[in-house]
Parts: C-alpha cells; sequence; structure tokens
C-alpha cells in the first residue's frame, strides 16, 4: 500500500514538473520558472552521479566537476563542426557516457584501495589535473574560450533553439526521469545492496562473497558516466563546452552538498538537495538582490549588503549544521538515519 | 645568468618557498595526526591570517613606514605576535564548535564540516577585502587581489652577485627554523607534546590514563592555527600580494607537502614542504608556469598510490 502512494506521488511529482511550462505560458506576465530549472535538473544528475558514490558506496568524490568537464568537452568534440566526427545529439550523448564511463574506470583502477579520505583528496587532485589539462591542451580544447558553437541538437526529427526553452526543458526531464528510475532500480538491485552493504561495513561485506574492488569500481565507473550525461546535456544547453573555470572545485562542492543537505543515498533527497542548493542559488538569491536592488536598499559597491557575497558563508553553514545535527540530510534513506541515529543502548527494559 | 647561477637562484627562492609550506603542512600534519582529520579550512585559515596581518598594518600605520628601514621591526614583531593568536584561537573555536561533536560520527562527518569551514573563511575574506580601509583601497572591488606593502627591501645581501638573497629571503628562515625547532621540542620533551603523542597514538588508552583527551585536541588545533599565523605573515610580508582565494591553492601544496613527507610525521611535513616548493620553482623554470599545478598534485596522487606512508611516514596501519 505505502509503495502504491508512493509511485502515485512521483507521477503527481513528474506530472508537476511536466505542467509547468505550460502554466507559465497560460499566466499572464513573464514568469521564466522554467527556464531557471533547467540547470536544477543538470546539477540533480551530477548529484545522482556522485550519490552512486558518496551516497551508495560511501566513497567521497571531490572531482566530480572533472567528469562533468570530460562529458562537456568529449560531447562538443564530437559535434561541433572544426572537429572531424560531427555526430548527431544521441550518438553523441551515447559515445560521451562511455567517454566517462572508461575514465572513470581509469581514475577507479589505480585509487579505489585507498582509505575513505585519501580517495577524496586524489579525486580532488584529479579534478584540478582535467581543469588545468584542459586550460593547458589549448590546441584540442581551445584554452580558455572553450569548443564553441555547438550546433544545436535535433531530436527525433526537432531542430532545437536556444530562444525557446521549453523544448529543452521537457528533453532534460524526460532524461533526468529517466535516470531516477535507473538509480532507483539500482539502489533495489543485488549491485545496490551490494555497494551499501560496503558502504555500512566493508570488511563484513567481502565475507560476505561480495568482492568490494569491483563494486567500488562499478560505483565509480557508473556515477562518473552519469556526471559526464550531465556534462553533455550541459554542453548542448550552452552550445559551448563552456570554460575550463567552469568546472572547478567548487562545483564539485555544490554537488557534494546536493547529496548531503538532500539525503546521502536517496534519491528523491538528492532531487530535493538539488532543488534546495541551486534554487537558492539562482532563484532565491537573485530575487533578493533584485528587490533590494530595485528599491534601492543596496548599492552595487558596498560588499557587505550585497546577498551574492554571503553565497558561500552561507552553503558553509549549511554543510557544518547539517552536519551537527542532521548528518543523515533533509530527506535521508532509512538505513543512513538509522545508522546515525542509533537507539540509546542504556535504557532499561520497561518493567514487566 | 649562467645556468648555475639560475640553478642557484631557483633553489633560493624554491627553499624560502617551501619553508612557507612546510609551516603550514605542520598545522595539516598535526591535526591529522591527532583525530585523522584532513583539516580542509587550514588554507583558509592561513588566508584569513594574511588578511589580519595586512589589517594590524593599516591600524598602525606601517604601510607608511619606510621599507627596510628600523621603523618596520616593531611592527614585524606585532604581527608575528597577534596573527598567531589570531589563527590559532580562530582554530580552537572551530574546533570546539564545529568537529568536537562529531569525533564519535562517521569518517566523512568531519571532513565534510571541513569543506564548510573552508567556505566560510573564504567568504569571511571576500568580505574583509571589503573594509573600508586604506590598505585594503577603501572596499573598492573586494575581491580583487590586495597589495602588501613593502616592509623588507629586496636589496641583495649577496652584494654583486647575479643570484639574488634579500632579507626577505633570510627573514623567512630567521623565522621559520627556531620555531620549527621549538615545535619538535615541545612534542617530543615536554608533558604536553607526551599528551599530546599519546592521544595521537591511541585515544581511549589516553583518556584511561586520565589525559584530558578533548583539551589536548584543542591545543593541537591551537598551535597548528598558529603556525599557519606566522606563516600568513611571512608569506604576505615575502610575496607581497594576498587575495581571498589564495588559501585553496596554498592549503593543496601544504596537504600535498604534508602527504609526501609521511602525514603525522613532523620532520616529514618539513621535507615535503621543501620538496615542493623546490618542484614549484624547477617546475616554473624548466618545464613551464602552467604545469607546475598539474605536477603538484601528478605527485600527490602518486605518492597516495604507490607510497601512502609518504617518505618519512610509518607504514600506514590500516583500520578496518
Amino acid at each position: 500500500m505505502a509503495t502504491q502512494r508512493r509511485i502515485l506521488f512521483h507521477w503527481l511529482f513528474l506530472l508537476v514538473a511536466a505542467l509547468i511550462p505550460v502554466v507559465e505560458l497560460a499566466l499572464p506576465g513573464r514568469l521564466h520558472f522554467g527556464d531557471l530549472l533547467r540547470p536544477i535538473f543538470i546539477m540533480a544528475m551530477l548529484g545522482l552521479g556522485l550519490n552512486i558514490l558518496t551516497g551508495f558506496t560511501g566513497l567521497l568524490n571531490l572531482g566530480v566537476a572533472a567528469f562533468m568537464a570530460v562529458g562537456a568537452y568529449s560531447y562538443a568534440i564530437l559535434t561541433c563542426d572544426i572537429y572531424p566526427f560531427r555526430l548527431g545529439f544521441w550518438p553523441a550523448t551515447l559515445v560521451t557516457v562511455l567517454v566517462g564511463l572508461t575514465v572513470g574506470l581509469l581514475l577507479g583502477l589505480p585509487t579505489i584501495r585507498l582509505r575513505g579520505d585519501y580517495l577524496a583528496i586524489v579525486t580532488l587532485g584529479f579534478g584540478e589535473i582535467v581543469e588545468d589539462v584542459l586550460k593547458n591542451l589549448d590546441s584540442i580544447t581551445k584554452g580558455t574560450q572553450g569548443i564553441n558553437p555547438l550546433p544545436s541538437p535535433s531530436v527525433f526529427g526537432y531542430r532545437f533553439r536556444p530562444e525557446t526553452y521549453q523544448p529543452w526543458y521537457y528533453l532534460f526531464l524526460g532524461i533526468l526521469a529517466l535516470l531516477v528510475l535507473l538509480n532507483r532500480n539500482l539502489h533495489r538491485s543485488r549491485i545496490g545492496r551490494a555497494w551499501i552493504s560496503i558502504r555500512e561495513d566493508e570488511l563484513a561485506s567481502s565475507c560476505m562473497g561480495i568482492n568490494p574492488m569491483k563494486m567500488k569500481l562499478l560505483a565509480f565507473a557508473l556515477g562518473a558516466a552519469q556526471c559526464s550525461l550531465a556534462g553533455a546535456l550541459w554542453a548542448s544547453y550552452l552550445g559551448s563546452s563552456g570554460e575550463p573555470g567552469n568546472y572547478d572545485f567548487q562545483v564539485s562542492i555544490i554537488a557534494v552538498c546536493i547529496v548531503i543537505v538532500g539525503g546521502m543515498g536517496n534519491v528523491g533527497g538528492v532531487l530535493l538537495g538539488a532543488l534546495v542548493i541551486m534554487g537558492f542559488n539562482s532563484i532565491v538569491l537573485e530575487t533578493v538582490t533584485n528587490f533590494l536592488k530595485a528599491h534601492q536598499l543596496i548599492s552595487s559597491s558596498n560588499v557587505f549588503t550585497s546577498p551574492g557575497n554571503w553565497k558561500y558563508m552561507l552553503y558553509g553553514l549549511a554543510l557544518i549544521l547539517m552536519m551537527r545535527f542532521r548528518p543523515e540530510g533533509l530527506l535521508p534513506s532509512k538505513q543512513l538515519k538509522a545508522e546515525l541515529h542509533p537507539p540509546e543502548p542504556n535504557v532499561p527494559p520497561p518493567a514487566s | 645568468m649562467s645556468g648555475a647561477e639560475i640553478f642557484l637562484q631557483q633553489l633560493i627562492i624554491g627553499l624560502s618557498n617551501g619553508m612557507i609550506i612546510a609551516l603550514i603542512a605542520l598545522g595539516y600534519t598535526m591535526v591529522y595526526g591527532i583525530i585523522e582529520l584532513i583539516n580542509f579550512a587550514h588554507g583558509d585559515l592561513f588566508m584569513l591570517g594574511c588578511f589580519a596581518a595586512l589589517t594590524l598594518m593599516g591600524l598602525f600605520g606601517l604601510d607608511h613606514v619606510a621599507t627596510g628601514s628600523s621603523g618596520v621591526w616593531p611592527g614585524l614583531l606585532l604581527m608575528l605576535i597577534v596573527v598567531p593568536l589570531f589563527c590559532g584561537g580562530l582554530n580552537w573555536v572551530v574546533d570546539r564548535f564545529a568537529y568536537r561533536h562529531l569525533r564519535e560520527s562517521t569518517k566523512l562527518a568531519p571532513l565534510v564540516s571541513a569543506i564548510g569551514v573552508s567556505f566560510v573563511f573564504m567568504n569571511l575574506g571576500l568580505l574583509w577585502g571589503g573594509v573600508p580601509m586604506k590598505v585594503f583601497g577603501f572596499g573598492r572591488a573586494a575581491a580583487a587581489p590586495k597589495d602588501f606593502p613593502e616592509l623588507l627591501s629586496n636589496t641583495n645581501l649577496l652584494g654583486q652577485s647575479t643570484v639574488q638573497f634579500s632579507g626577505k629571503d633570510l627573514m623567512v628562515f630567521v623565522v621559520t627554523l627556531p620555531l620549527m625547532a621549538l615545535l619538535t621540542w615541545y612534542v617530543k620533551s615536554t608533558r604536553a607534546g607526551k599528551a599530546m603523542r599519546a592521544v595521537a597514538q591511541d585515544r581511549l588508552a589516553a583518556q584511561l590514563m586520565g589525559i584530558p583527551v578533548d583539551r589536548v585536541i584543542g591545543q593541537t588545533f591551537l598551535i597548528g592555527g598558529a603556525l599557519a599565523g606566522v606563516a600568513s605573515v611571512v608569506f604576505a610580508i615575502y610575496n607581497n600580494t594576498i587575495y581571498y582565494q589564495m588559501g585553496y591553492r596554498a592549503g593543496i601544496d601544504a596537504f600535498t607537502a604534508a602527504v609526501l613527507g609521511g602525514i603525522g610525521s613532523l620532520p616529514g611535513a618539513v621535507l615535503g614542504g621543501l620538496v615542493i616548493g623546490l618542484a614549484r620553482a624547477f617546475c616554473d623554470q624548466y618545464i613551464e608556469t602552467r604545469w607546475t599545478n598539474v605536477l603538484v598534485f601528478a605527485v600527490l596522487i602518486l605518492v597516495l598510490v604507490f607510497r601512502p606512508s609518504g617518505l618519512l611516514g610509518a607504514p600506514a596501519k590500516e583500520k578496518v
């Protein structure tokens, strides 16, 4: 019964999301929430990729922006006119996902044996190396200009245009919905259970016949593939690979914030996290700033009164306070919540 | 300049910067040694120290003192006392409120918390840069790099030689070397240092022996932070430019140094700092500046993969 209700809830959620652009068109005034939601969808995909690693398997990755960069640049190289490939949207996306998978495997192979915090640092270093290499190999990546312009994708014979956001919206929503389905099923499958058992106790899970190295490597590959898919879609949306600085450490950390604030190991939690963190950035902060500016309450010359200058303070405090008071996130997975809030061991049994 | 002179020059630059990296790395390695936390905010603490030093310059009008005159000494001394106190105190407060409650939690919890602290510090640095003071350019463009006034002159102490060894280079060694000796003596020979080592070895056993574990950990944060404070004064005087995002790069260099030397080992951190400083200087000279960061990260990854215990560290005991 509970499962049925949950499924109903999910369909309802998808329906609401699908109706947003339609309602906006019908309403008077120039709302553009659907437009603002597109980057949130992309970041949600990035968060889902990281969630496989950090949420399910318990491997902290501080360099997912690098996987996203790999995705964006390989999509750009595969589609841009100045390179010989000139693939269409679907083949390029598919190849990009495979490239991401390979990169994840290649990074995972030597580093997977490392302990948790060392692995985190290696992934951070990898992220920095990718950023710098993309910047320095300017004969291929065009340095800080990025690869552009990319042709607008054409999906099922329909040619996308940068001016109308609705088709993009539905494309991203559809892919995100598929990814959510995939991740939920992975979570409940044999593989997902193996990942969770590794997160909970690696020794015990290897005693149960799970090969932790193989499973962690799989998590790396699948997580990287999803992150590079996010990168490919991002590049198609920008019409450019973006510049290497767009995929820096702060993007990786925002992905970490999304997963942790939303709820590690829970797909719904990651979606909520993306909505909260990115929505805060692109909707709340923007609206507040515009409101204050319109009413002459702040001047752009004063550093302190501009809300944008407090952004990272708020992100940082969110991380600290979450770890202190609700380490399982806003919408946690049941197991993680139980683990982080163990029942008091010393409660005497009730007198009979 | 002949080849040998270029080499010697890069050696001096590398060693000077390496000593500064080593000071920051000591803070990393002490904290990691005692609670196995990669204190992500340490680099940003160093950055805040630089801003504190610049604020002191402004408050006491030291930016008007002529470069290299005897008037700079009281100011230098003042900064070397106040900034370490500020950084050490701040580090202690952060441990008290952000990390102490997470000691029994999962291992990733304090690390994530430290990333949060790092963001808060970085944001504080951005806002601090907007303080309307003359040394900060009256708050114009808070994010812009700030000029740190020249306190020591660049006059070459080696006379007519083409190789530069200035008073700044000398200052780096004069400040850092005794400090490192003092730290070694403190950890090796005092009662407090013994308690520190005991907590690092086995926290529970130390507690059972009556060592106030939380206070010892707080002390470690205090000392590590103070070292970062000294490093920020030395860095600011040596390099004369500070900006609010410098903590990230400095932190990564220092962390790499700590890992390279063997995390948890004090001489290792110094050795690692020198190696990283030299590697950066030689890469700048003989390869290309734009590949220097790649080199540092490649060193970091290779060391972690092939020799996670570092150059001087004890073989890592895997805690399952």
